[in-house]
């Protein structure tokens, strides 16, 4: 058994900077992740960071703003924090080394970015991520925080009180992904879950292919409640073949969508008559599937993305990495051809339900970046929010973790027995119901003796991974996955109805059951990619669930959730936050009331136009 | 594809008795469908298209797979399709068991850098239709292989963290809100050399490296190079680095053949930074006499 103050898992942007935080609380910290922390999705993010840092913005104005962009799905406290916290959490990068892009004058430099009321977005080129990354990791380098890199976590060791609320998280379960190796990690203060987005349940995703959303799906499990699923972000100019994102600064320089006709419908079919091209990500994005599905197409698939116009020397001095970028992965020259771009899965607004110090409802577990949610991004998330969350809410969550004294949080969490429950009519499953993959949240465990608790778990897990491994035919992860892939995006995207909804439901429903015979046929201990994308698959299938059935509930239109039969935002009905619980039996959604008293306003409901 | 073009005067003489919606729409519906034959046609085209694979496989454990041999995988070939597609498409469809690192596939995670046909380059980077069949997969040289294609990295990481990789200012603004100015200049300076994404191919392409284990190589060189060049270090931390940089297995190693920066996906002049580097050392050490 391994033993750590805390331990944090995953190496992106927010685990990192939750490792920097609680080291510097004097906590003997280790990071555990299953990707090298350079290799994770952070480094993946082009855009910005917003923090207001100039004079004539203040962190009210970020703060009204991120509000608004989340159609009033945002929770107060959390929003106020973030704008509060956001300034000097960016600077201090700067302190780091991180190479922004700078003014004259040596400061660096802030861009405008979609819903932002002031240019307040700091950027390093169009690689803000891969240098917001390398930079948070050099700080780890620079503090010895301990790594162990290519070890996956599947579960967390939580004492089995009946009550989620009561019970307490003392470790991790993690194997070596080199060796097979299966340990107990013992996290004496705490355990932080920043294993970030959850883009595979998608089979078209601007997610890498480690984005399983493992942490939520394992924090489920063990009792936590999955705040707002239904919120997924989809991006409109994505690379058809892989799912590359093809930033919004193409539109923004002027780039124009044609359909297969060469009309460009954004005009000639009304769907934006003033902004165009520019119109908000979900509006351009609807547009572009409307144009596919009444045959206006390019193979019956997407549109295209035309920059040719705006001239060499321009694109070669603004949009540089979108040439090699559309000839890298689609084998397009942007000079000569149009690229070919369709709508793809971009972020997950929802995930596991934490208060602003980043703790859930189970004490000494907390989560951090995108695989929680704090409510901030509400139904919709602003260009340029994400990178700043991971700092913000990264460090609290280390500190809290580690000890620091912090006020009585003002957001609630864990399952409330008072709430409003809802019934779909439609199945839904246990979580891994299966001998081979079952796993309950808590273990039954001989005492509450911390070390015991993680040791049962450990051997639990032995067991379920001998077992998979021991049987010797049966269904392939790989055809698990890509079935619930392309239901989610067939059913679950952009435009959402009741019927196909429930024909998710029940695909995914399908999905468990023929997931209950999956085995692994690579039988070495060594790299075994085959055991760890069996057991992601699985993963999946539980957050595909939560989206599905908190999509299903919400019949109401409200920033990324389009409903076809319910296309207004209804206020009176759901300022609310879906909630999808397990408790070692079924799902169960309910809803908890937004907060939208703030520190300095309340925010009041507003139309969502710009 | 139909090279028919629209004939607009007859649209006009249409009778009046269909909308000029109606038409529109019917004209599009005829277009709709022509498009498909079309590309029913196409496809039935490219599904005679299919590339071969020839990939290095090795596991130390499973019998029959310790002594390492090439496995070839028929791909159906696609459009826009990278190595690292058709690796995943050989895995998922054919051997569950085929092992590689990927995730972000789009060069910026640096995991999957791979020796196809005879040269280090990034699985997903690398256009199927750029290259020659059969389409060779090995791991990259010089590197001890764990299995199939995934190599150790821990020496890489080691030499990259022995060059002191992160910034160390003798101050920062007391100001927590207030920035360290930089020169747009200097940012342009070091510019290049933060692009690494650690993949490895450079140091794999390295004849130096591969014969003398010490080496630091020209990631780890080109990150030292990275905040030796920042204005804003302090003399002390700078001949620090200077002394890491120009030791017995530094820069004076380099025998500039250049491998490094050819094989290099991020494109960063790594020969040249490392040949500024010798030219620093060389100053700074006159200045002593
Ligand atoms: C293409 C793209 C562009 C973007 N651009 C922007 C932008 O310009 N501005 C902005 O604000 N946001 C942007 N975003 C969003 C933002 O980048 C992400 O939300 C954010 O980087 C997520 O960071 P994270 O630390 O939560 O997760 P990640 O960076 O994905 O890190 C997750 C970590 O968890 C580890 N992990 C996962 N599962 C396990 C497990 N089971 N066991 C152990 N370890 C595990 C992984 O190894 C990894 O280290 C962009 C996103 C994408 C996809
Ligand atoms: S310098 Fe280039 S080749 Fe070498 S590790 Fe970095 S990105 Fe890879
Ligand atoms: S998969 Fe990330 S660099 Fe190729």
């Amino acid at each position: 058994m391994y033993e750590h103050d805390v331990i944090v898992v995953g190496g992106g942007g927010a685990g990192l900077r939750a490792a920097i935080a609680a080291h510097e609380e004097g906590a003997d910290v280790a990071i555990v992740t299953k990707l090298h922390p350079v290799r994770s999705h952070t480094g993946a993010a082009e855009g910005g960071i917003n923090a207001a840092l100039q004079e004539g913005d203040s962190w009210e104005d970020h703060a009204y703003d991120t509000m608004k962009g989340s159609d009033y799905l945002g929770d107060a406290p959390a929003v106020d924090t973030f704008a509060q916290d956001a300034p000097e959490e960016v600077i201090q990068l700067e302190h780091w080394g991180m190479p922004f892009s700078r003014e004259e004058d040596g400061t660096v430099s802030q861009r405008p970015f979609g819903g932002l009321s002031f240019p307040r977005t700091t950027y390093a080129g169009a690689e803000t991520g891969h240098h917001m990354l390398h930079t948070l990791y050099e700080q780890v380098v620079k503090r010895g925080i301990e790594v162990y890199d290519e070890w996956y976590v599947s579960q967390v060791a939580v004492t089995d009180e009946d009550d989620p609320n009561e019970r307490d998280c003392h470790g991790v379960v993690a194997w070596d992904v080199q060796s097979g190796e299966i340990a107990g990690f013992r996290a004496r203060d705490g355990v932080i879950l920043a294993t970030g987005g959850l883009g595979q349940a998608y089979d078209h995703t601007t997610n890498a292919v480690a984005n399983t959303g493992d942490g939520v799906a394992i924090a489920y499990r063990a009792g936590v409640p999955m705040e707002d699923m239904e919120m997924i972000q989809f991006h409109p100019t994505t690379l058809p073949s892989t799912g590359v994102l093809i930033s919004e600064g193409v539109r923004g320089e002027g780039g124009i969508l044609y359909n297969s006709e060469g009309e460009r419908f954004m005009f000639e079919y009304g769907y934006a008559t003033n902004d165009g091209e520019l119109a908000s990500r979900d509006v351009v994005a609807r547009a572009e599937l409307t144009e596919v599905q009444e045959g206006r197409g390019v193979e019956d698939e997407y549109v295209y993305l035309d920059m040719r116009h705006l001239g060499e020397e321009r694109i070669t001095d603004r949009l540089e990495n979108i040439l090699h970028l559309a000839r890298d992965f689609e084998g397009v020259d942007g000079l000569e051809e149009p690229m070919p771009v369709k709508p793809g899965q971009h972020y997950a607004m929802g995930g596991i339900e934490v208060d602003e110090h980043g703790e859930t409802c189970i004490d000494g577990l907390y989560a951090a970046g995108e695989c929680a949610c704090v409510s901030l991004h509400g139904g919709n998330r602003l260009g340029g929010n994400a990178l700043p969350e991971l700092l913000v809410f990264g460090a609290r969550a280390g500190s809290h973790a580690a000890g620091a004294d912090m006020p009585e949080p003002k957001i609630q969490t864990g399952p409330d027995p008072d709430a409003e429950r809802e019934e779909l009519g439609v199945p839904v499953g246990e979580p891994g119901a299966t001998e081979a993959a079952a796993d309950g949240g808590a273990v039954e465990n001989p005492d509450s003796d911390p070390e015991a608790v993680v040791e049962a778990t450990a051997e639990e897990e032995r067991e379920r991974i001998e077992t998979l491994l021991e049987r010797e035919d049966g269904v392939n992860h790989a055809d698990v996955r890509a079935d619930l892939q392309e239901s989610m995006t067939e059913n679950v995207n952009v435009f959402r109805e009741e019927g196909s909804l429930k024909q998710a439901l029940r695909d995914i429903q399908d999905a468990r059951e023929r997931y209950q015979d999956v085995y692994v046929a690579d039988k070495s201990r060594t790299f075994n990619t085959d055991l760890q994308h069996t057991i992601e698959t699985r993963n999946l299938l539980d957050v595909a669930e939560a989206i599905t059935m908190g999509a299903l509930a919400r019949d109401e239109f409200r920033g990324a959730h389009w409903r076809k039969e319910h296309q207004e935002r209804k206020d009176d009905e759901y300022l609310k936050h879906t909630l999808v619980s397990w408790n070692d039996g079924e799902p169960e959604l309910w809803y908890r009331p937004v907060i939208l008293e703030g520190d300095e306003q309340t925010y009041e409901p507003k139309i969502r136009s710009y | 594809m139909s090279t028919q073009t629209p004939d607009t005067d007859s649209e006009t003489e249409q009778p009046s008795s269909t909308s000029p919606q109606e038409r529109r729409m019917a004209e599009k519906q005829a277009r709709k469908e022509q498009r498909e034959a079309d590309e029913a046609a196409a496809d039935n085209e490219i599904q005679g298209e299919t590339v071969e694979l020839k990939v290095f496989r090795y596991d130390p454990e499973i019998e029959g797979k310790e002594e390492p041999r090439f496995d070839s995988f028929t791909v159906p070939f696609e459009k826009g399709m990278t190595v690292l597609d058709a690796l995943i498409f050989a895995r998922d469809e054919y051997d569950s068991s085929l092992t590689f690192r990927h995730s972000c596939r789009q060069a910026v995670c640096g995991s999957d850098a791979f020796f196809v046909n005879g040269s280090q380059r990034l699985g997903c980077q690398t256009q199927i239709a750029d290259l020659d069949g059969p389409v060779r997969v090995e791991p990259l040289p010089h590197q001890d292989v764990v299995k199939d294609l995934v190599v150790e990295m821990d020496h890489f990481y080691d030499q990259m963290e022995s060059v002191d990789p992160f910034f160390d200012p003798d101050e920062t603004p007391e100001d927590e809100l207030e920035e360290q100015r930089q020169d747009r200049e200097n940012r342009e300076q070091v510019k290049l050399s933060t692009r690494c994404i650690w993949c490895g191919a450079c140091m794999s392409s390295c004849n130096i490296a591969a014969g003398d284990n010490k080496y630091l190589g020209p990631a780890a060189i080109n990150k030292a190079y990275r905040f030796y060049m920042d204005e804003r270090e302090g003399e002390n931390k700078r001949q620090e680095r200077l002394e890491i940089i120009e030791a017995e297995h530094g820069v004076w190693r380099c025998q500039t053949q250049f491998s490094c920066t050819n094989v290099c996906p991020k494109d960063i002049p790594l020969t040249e930074h490392i040949q500024e580097l010798k030219r620093e050392a060389v100053k700074q050490n006159l200045k002593f006499w």
